[in-house]
């Protein structure tokens, strides 16, 4: 019993939530800084031996999901419910007591009360008054006293739940995160147009997906504005069931598919060569590369050789090739054989280039001055492929997260949680009138639990209005 | 005029504005603190008309969209909020001299805007990513968020200064309002900010989920915004359960709007999917 207390004692405290919220914005640094996710060579490239073993061992690599960074969101969530729990019982009492009662010797002792005076009976301002507080606060209550009335008023008791909303809308962030996690999948998928899939690749790990249903491509296309940014990214698709067609739609950007549970996103795209080669063993000691250079709009071919530096022409830097991939992934994407390579532009900082094999215009996609692309090992002669022959594989993100609309729900009860929690205050009101010789003395006194400032000012508005009354 | 034109003089009264601010606390007379409230009003109100005329351009370009899409139209946003709140709270609270360290943040970001070559002020269309009716929605509630941190740690930095010289009678310090008012209104400023902050990441959840089919991804941008939410959240617990207040409160809010710019221009050093901020 002594532990159990011990271990309540813990988890009540605040300075562990300050501790907890602290220590999570820390560590949440080191992701931003450190990319997350990336094949164990880069990492072995970028911090050595002894770095990329302590990195690892610490999932530093992947440390939003690693164990101490859960460890300490388990811990934030506990903290939240204890204290949540701990501190409910207390303010139910508040909220719902067994009688209420006023006194109008605590308003008097009040700081900021209003005091100022009438020359009317008590009487004769009391339906007035009441109307008055009645504006604001709706109920109010008018005792009786030895030398006038009091006028009792309160609103918004309710709102001191407003802090367990907004906890509890955690607690549905966080129910509805574990339902995806558990009952949902993040996959991708590369349909060449005119084909059909009804497998997906999930993304966390090379498993596939069975769908219950098939993806055909009937169409897919891209557009660019004149300054050659990209304006649309366009998927015809068609939804099959038992190979009849159930649903069309044109996918593009921020207007996903939604089938039977499933989202189907517009992610990636690619062009297919013209009547794709079969793909051919590539072999390191015969690469050849194509510069185009964007300002010259010229191509120039040259032999390559891992870590052999290549003066790129017209003074466009130089080009060390790094590394030969057998299954490259881009985004999540498998793209198959690829080169790796480091750009470094004149005066400029060294990019890392991703040069997939079978799909020569990938490098478009950086938008440098130069556009690097393989030379397909069958084919050293550089032909242009014809626009009209051109075919394309639409990159599509599916996902399936049935947790979502519990996540969303928790978003909603947040935003209302706050708005209760930081600008609606439990207030109570005292507007005490009383004869004092031929005059009639006036007290406006009240209390809040939140914005003491704010108060203060209803204090004196209600004040102003009372005395316009007189 | 076009609104890179209009923009820039926005800028320039700004400046004047904020430089009134300045000399009124150091001079110590009231009169140009006036005359850099109308300065400021006026600076809000062709901000916004630069704002508006920048978004019929747009039109007129055939590309029409909200001016709320790059790195320069969010700067020029961003000081009409600052400006927008600190009037705001001049009004309310009836003092001018807490527009010391508000306006110079609107015209800072209004002339990093308007100056640095790695600012284009150059129309673009959008592209398929910032196609979404939660643009709109998610640039606005983010910069309220870090419109209203801003006023808040220039309100820290004044409360900082007054606590300084409290045993000082002359001097700078003398003139500045109580440091209860300071304390209290860095904390108005912080719930306000924080609501806003919270509404931006949340709409940016939603937007994310419907544009690539996940409503968090840990991407640089979204786990900075978490990191400010988690210092400001820190601030609001401290305060209301420990009662922290004065220069720790201040501290805290300094480093929380420290979290907010590099929520908004530190990230774009880094890799990730929220590069259209960046130019």
């Amino acid at each position: 019993m002594k532990n159990k207390n011990q271990i309540w004692k813990f988890f009540v405290s605040v300075k562990l939530t300050v501790v907890l919220l602290l220590s999570l914005a820390a560590t949440s640094i080191i992701g931003t800084v450190i990319p997350q996710n990336e094949s164990p060579e880069a990492y072995f490239r970028t911090y050595g031996a002894f770095l990329y073993r302590l990195f690892d061992l610490l999932n530093i690599f992947d440390m939003y999901h690693s164990w101490w960074f859960q460890l300490l969101l388990i811990l934030l969530i506990l903290n939240i419910v204890i204290c949540s729990i701990d501190r409910l019982a207390a303010t139910w009492k508040i909220i719902f007591p067994k009688e209420t009662s006023f006194k109008p010797e605590r308003f008097r002792k009040l700081a900021d009360n209003e005091v100022f005076t009438s020359s009317k009976t008590p009487e004769e301002l009391k339906d007035d008054f009441a109307g008055v507080v009645a504006r604001d606060f709706g109920k109010s209550r008018i005792e009786k006293t030895e030398t006038g009335f009091c006028i009792f008023a309160e609103k918004w008791r309710w709102t001191r739940l407003g802090v367990y909303i907004v906890h509890l809308s955690v607690i549905f962030m966080i129910v509805g995160a574990i339902i995806g996690s558990i009952f949902g999948f993040n996959g991708f998928v590369a349909i060449p147009e005119g084909e059909t899939v009804s497998q997906i690749h999930l993304r966390n790990s090379n498993a596939m997906q069975q769908l219950a249903f098939s993806i055909r491509c009937d169409d897919f296309d891209v557009s660019f504005y004149k300054n050659g940014a990209p304006k649309e990214f366009r998927s015809s698709l068609t939804i099959l069931q038992n190979d009849k067609e159930v649903l069309k739609k044109d996918v593009i950007v921020n207007d996903p598919l939604r089938y039977a549970g499933i989202n189907i996103f517009q992610s990636s795209y690619g062009e297919l060569r013209p009547e794709q080669p079969a793909p051919q063993a590539f072999s390191t000691d015969d690469i050849h590369l194509n510069f185009s250079i964007a300002s010259s709009g010229m191509v120039y071919k040259r032999k390559a050789e891992i870590g052999k530096p290549i003066v790129i022409p017209e003074g466009n830097g130089q080009f060390v090739l790094m590394a030969f991939q057998p299954s490259a992934e881009f985004m999540g994407q498998n793209i198959g054989e690829a080169l790796v390579g480091i750009l470094t532009p004149p005066g400029g900082e060294p990019v890392q280039v991703l040069l997939p094999i079978h799909f020569p215009n990938f490098d478009k996609m950086r938008r440098g001055q130069v556009v690097i692309s393989v030379v397909p090992p069958h084919d050293h002669t550089t032909v242009p492929a014809n626009p009209a022959e051109k075919r394309y594989y639409t990159g599509l993100q599916v996902t399936k997260d049935p947790g979502v609309w519990v996540v969303y729900f928790g978003f909603m009860v947040m935003i209302a949680g706050i708005v209760i929690t930081f600008f609606m205050s439990h207030q109570r009101l005292c507007v005490e009138v009383a004869q004092q010789g031929k005059k009639t003395q006036i007290m406006v006194a009240g209390t809040a639990n939140k914005n003491k400032l704010g108060m203060e000012k209803k204090l004196q508005k209600i004040a102003r209005h009372l005395s316009e009354k007189e | 005029m076009n609104s890179s034109e209009l923009l820039s003089v926005v800028t320039f009264i700004y400046g004047i504005s904020a430089f009134l601010y300045v000399a009124s606390w150091v001079f110590k007379k009231q009169t140009p603190a006036k005359i850099a409230k109308w300065a400021g009003i006026l600076a809000v109100a062709a901000n916004l008309a630069g704002f508006i005329l920048r978004w019929v351009e747009s039109y007129r370009l055939g590309i029409g969209h909200a001016p709320l899409s790059n790195m320069y139209e969010s700067l020029v946003f961003f000081a009409m909020t600052i400006g927008v709140i600190y009037l705001f709270i001049e009004q309310r609270y009836h003092s001018a001299i807490i527009g010391v360290f508000s306006m110079p943040i609107a015209f800072l970001a209004m002339a990093y805007a308007s100056l640095s070559p790695s600012v284009s002020d150059r129309i673009q269309p959008l592209i398929p990513a910032l196609k979404s009716n939660w643009l709109i929605a998610h640039v606005i509630t983010c910069f309220f968020g870090y419109a209203a941190f801003a006023v808040a740690f220039g309100i820290s930095i004044l409360y900082l200064m007054k606590q300084k010289g409290t045993d000082e009678k002359s001097g700078l310090r003398s003139h500045l309002p109580g440091a209860g008012f300071l304390d209290e209104l860095t904390h108005r400023m912080v719930l306000f900010g924080f609501l806003f902050l919270t509404i931006g990441i949340i709409t940016g959840a939603v937007w994310a989920n419907s544009a690539w089919g996940t409503y968090w991804s840990w991407d640089p941008k979204e786990t900075w915004s978490l990191i400010t939410w988690f210092i400001y959240a820190t601030l609001l617990h401290a305060r209301m359960m420990r009662g922290w207040h004065g220069k720790k409160i201040a501290y805290l809010s300094i480093i929380g709007f420290v979290a907010v710019l590099f929520t908004y221009f530190g990230v774009n050093y880094l890799p990730g999917l929220h590069s259209y901020g960046a130019s």
